[in-house]
């Protein structure tokens, strides 16, 4: 015992004057925070992930929670995180595991980024008034049109448009897996992307049968594991997606605890009950450029080139020309996931250290495509730390043409971010496969959630464009005029195109 | 706020500029006197197969000789001149020149359309050069005048009623995305394509890094001359028809596309679906024109007024009544244009 105890993370009371022994926190708490003795319930605050299930679930306001209720002797270098980081390996050896998205306090460009409204000149157009076009469709565009003129004056469109997938709202819900979250969270997103006209990605986790219903608004995930993967899957989903990396932890692959492996996930995953899901770092049969390409060739032959391929990659530091060289492949559609991505379990170094910011990686790639001539042809989908309605303009208006949203949507049905996702105790029944848990999610009322979040940003984005004088997305996409950088430095602003605010 | 108008005689007989002067006038109220220009197709008959190109020049001793020299190397000169101005109340801030101009289609093998590329690229070239020389018409029996001024001050300045063409167009300025400069004034022009009008393109970002993808580069600083050259890629490179190109620019809703059937529904969808980032936004009113036609068309819920009227063989469209009647004050039809709607009229 060199070390000791390290201080407490986050210290839970009571108020005795208020709680009446209900006892409905020790219920609540799967870490074991609390039980009774006596009169009494007796506090473990050590246990405690700050979840606030606890909080959210006493009826009496009882319980109040602390942060760092014990103090380190404060240094702007060894920072508390830095010291017990140590403390934990210096006993275990181990690589760190944590769960969320990045959580180092890099600046954020969004919050950098102001948009821009119509006054006198050109009048701003009220979305209650007049009509506000959010459709988008992601796949490949053609790059222009040939149209042949008949002898009787009337025209014949020579070019033929590809499969695309029509979202009434540019913002999707992005790939989290049935094993990493529980099925009534994947059902309760399936129905809200299905109410609000758009489409969800299904993860590395296959598809199980209570998703079929919703399957026309799937978008199926190939990872380098290929868990759930056969003719089927691929002929259910509405688009095929091929997970390269991942923002949260770029270059590594994923690992699937086979406690969560239950009947259910190890049928959907077609891998034996309790083993561990182990997707490599790469996928080996891609180790270039040209076998993702005859991979996606390979997708759209099985599925006769009706389904648009998307292929998503980490946000690193050369996205641009990787980016560039899917445009160069059949694929449809590129995901770029920033590293504010979050994640079920991921080694905490990687995903505090590994990538770069989402608006960089969108404007840089968005660049590179007009560049070449290409932008037109393939759709981009942002993903990573998107957190509000803003987000999503500014992100389409540095070039995306539609988002993913994540750990947004998590919120919605409950999730305090308390970033304990991997153990697979989550208290609101999202992460985490334990049936008395999943139960805690009512699949009718997160919908319901999802579905309000959905519509409440997308009223948001139609308010915004409105009050910029635009009354269809396909404008706002690239818009990089209508931004302004606030106190963002020279070269940040170049690269984002865009320029400072008084400019 | 700015006045636009045009008119085509589609017959091909020839108006000189003094009524489209007067008509301008008639919109005072819509300028701000600080920029105004006019447009006319068939004037320069005698040099028909020529590219005629007006030049603003800062000082001819210095910027002249570069630009000499560049259409020297990818062409013939056949003859040039300073474009002859008159004393009126204008402050001279720049020398207009126009040169007519036969490119050397050798020196562009790979095009399909050489010498329009040529043209298009030496244009592309001394207006990004940003050193004192501004090319401001490049169409061919076609020429734009125009300067920072009341209509009346730039048509004496250019002694517009001397000129004699089938197609007018017009502009009567009110500046508020840039200031007003010569170059800013309207028409903008590119090879036969011009452009006139009245609005603020609030999709301009987009559509800017749309035209710069297809190699074109925005250097007037206004949101006016990315329209010429999404013009020029739609109409003349991608080969579309006038109403198609309206229908790419301001498209139907897709509540309107939606209810449509058949060939109609899957046409309507693949312009939006290919050329959305070519879509203008933002309140407008429009006219483009070349030798063949004009057109005219607003924003899809049409923020900025448009109206168009006939009379024997020409067709007229402006931002007011008023301003066709000083042209003609017998009119056979006056109508007001839907939304996103074109008037086209175009030579018999």
């Amino acid at each position: 015992m060199t070390i000791g105890s390290v201080p407490l993370k986050y210290r839970i009371e009571i108020d005795d004057n208020r709680c009446m022994l209900c006892e409905r926190c020790i219920e609540n708490c799967p870490y074991g925070v609390f039980r009774r003795v006596g009169d009494k319930i007796v506090i473990n605050s050590r246990n405690c992930t700050a979840c606030h299930r606890c909080i959210a679930m006493c009826p009496r306001d009882a319980i109040n929670l602390r942060e760092h209720p014990v103090e380190y002797r404060s240094h702007p270098l060894w920072t508390v995180d830095a010291r017990e980081s140590i403390y934990n390996q210096a006993r275990s050896g181990k690589i760190i595991l944590a769960g969320m998205g990045n959580a180092i306090d890099y600046p954020i460009i969004f919050d950098r980024l102001v948009l821009d409204a119509c006054q006198v000149t050109n009048p701003s157009i009220d979305p209650l008034r007049e009509p506000m076009e959010l459709r988008t469709y992601i796949g490949k565009k053609p790059p222009r049109l040939s149209i042949k003129k008949l002898p009787d004056g009337d025209i014949e469109l020579l070019t033929k448009l590809t499969p695309n997938l029509q979202l009434e709202t540019p913002i999707m819900i992005g790939h989290m897996s049935y094993g990493a979250i529980s099925l009534n969270s994947h059902i309760a997103l399936a129905r809200a992307v299905t109410e609000t006209g758009t489409f969800m990605g299904t993860g590395e986790g296959g598809l199980h049968q209570d998703i079929y219903p919703y399957q026309d608004r799937m978008i199926v995930q190939i990872a380098s594991g290929r868990f759930g993967v056969d003719i089927d899957y691929l002929e259910r989903g509405a688009a095929i997606e091929i997970k390269i990396g991942q923002g949260a932890k770029p270059g590594i692959g994923g690992h699937l605890p086979g406690e969560k492996v239950c009947a259910d996930v190890s049928c959907t995953r077609m891998i034996p009950l309790g083993s561990d899901a182990i997707s490599p770092a790469p996928h080996h049969d891609i180790y270039s450029i040209e076998d993702l390409k005859q991979l996606v060739r390979s997708l759209k032959e099985a599925t006769e080139w009706k389904k648009p391929v998307f292929v998503k990659i980490a946000a690193v530091h050369n996205v641009a020309a990787i980016a560039s060289g899917i445009a160069r492949s059949s694929a449809d559609a590129v995901v770029i996931d920033g590293f504010r991505g979050g994640t079920g379990a991921a080694p905490k170094v990687f995903r505090d250290n590994v990538g770069i910011p989402i608006e960089a990686a969108v404007a840089s790639v968005d660049s590179k495509l007009r560049e070449q001539g290409v932008r037109n042809e393939i759709s981009i989908i942002a993903s990573g730390g998107i957190r509000n309605s803003a987000d999503v303009t500014k992100t389409i208006a540095l070039g995306a043409d539609a988002v993913y949203i994540g750990t947004a949507a998590l919120v919605a049905m409950g999730c305090r971010v308390c970033g304990n996702c991997y153990r697979g105790l989550c208290p609101w029944g999202i992460a985490t496969q334990r049936e008395d848990l999943v139960k805690r999610l009512d699949p009718d009322t997160a919908s319901e959630q999802v579905a309000n979040l959905i519509k409440a940003w997308t009223l948001e984005i139609s308010e915004l464009m409105g009050a910029a004088g635009i009354n269809s997305i396909e404008s706002l996409r690239g818009n990089r005029e209508r931004l302004r950088g606030y106190l963002l430095d020279e070269k940040m602003m170049e690269v984002l195109d865009v320029k400072p605010v008084g400019a | 706020m700015c006045g636009i108008i045009g008119v085509i005689d589609r017959k091909m007989e020839k108006m000189d500029g003094s009524s489209i002067r007067s008509a301008l006038s008639m919109m005072d109220e819509r300028g701000s006197g600080e920029g105004s220009g006019y447009v006319a197709y068939g004037i320069y008959p005698e040099y028909a197969d020529c590219y005629a190109i007006h030049v603003f020049f800062d000082n001819i001793h210095e910027t002249k000789p570069r630009v000499d020299e560049l259409l020297g190397n990818w062409g013939w000169v056949i003859y040039d001149e300073e474009i002859p101005t008159h004393p009126s109340k204008l402050r001279k801030s720049h020398t207009p020149w126009r040169y007519f101009f036969q490119p050397n289609p050798r020196l562009s093998p790979s095009s399909e359309t050489p010498d329009e590329d040529i043209v298009r690229n030496l244009v592309m070239r001394i207006n990004t050069a940003n050193n004192g020389s501004l090319v401001f018409s490049s169409g061919k029996n076609m020429g734009v005048f125009k300067a920072a001024g009341w209509p009346e001050d730039v048509a004496d300045f250019y002694g517009i009623q001397n000129y004699e063409g089938y197609i007018w167009l017009a502009h009567n300025r009110y500046p508020t995305n840039t200031p007003g400069w010569w170059g800013g004034a309207h028409p903008f022009n590119l090879l036969n394509w011009s452009v006139v009008h009245n609005g603020e393109i609030t999709s301009y970002g987009t559509n800017r890094r749309y035209v710069e993808s297809f190699g074109y580069t925005c250097t007037m600083y206004t949101d006016t001359e990315v329209v010429a050259y999404l013009v020029d890629i739609l109409a003349r490179k991608h080969g579309l028809s006038k109403e198609l190109v309206v229908k790419a620019l301001a498209p139907s809703f897709w509540d309107e596309i939606d209810l449509m059937e058949g060939h109609e529904h899957y046409l309507n969808r693949a312009i939006r679906m290919t050329y959305g980032s070519a879509m203008m936004n933002g309140p407008f009113a429009i006219i483009v024109a070349d030798h063949q036609s004009i057109t005219g068309f607003t924003d899809r819920i049409k923020l900025r007024p448009m109206v168009a009227a006939e009379s024997g063989n020409c067709l007229y469209i402006s931002s007011e009544e008023a301003a066709i009647r000083a042209m003609e004050p017998v009119l056979d039809k006056v109508w007001m244009p839907k939304a996103g709607e074109p008037v086209i009229g175009r030579l018999f």
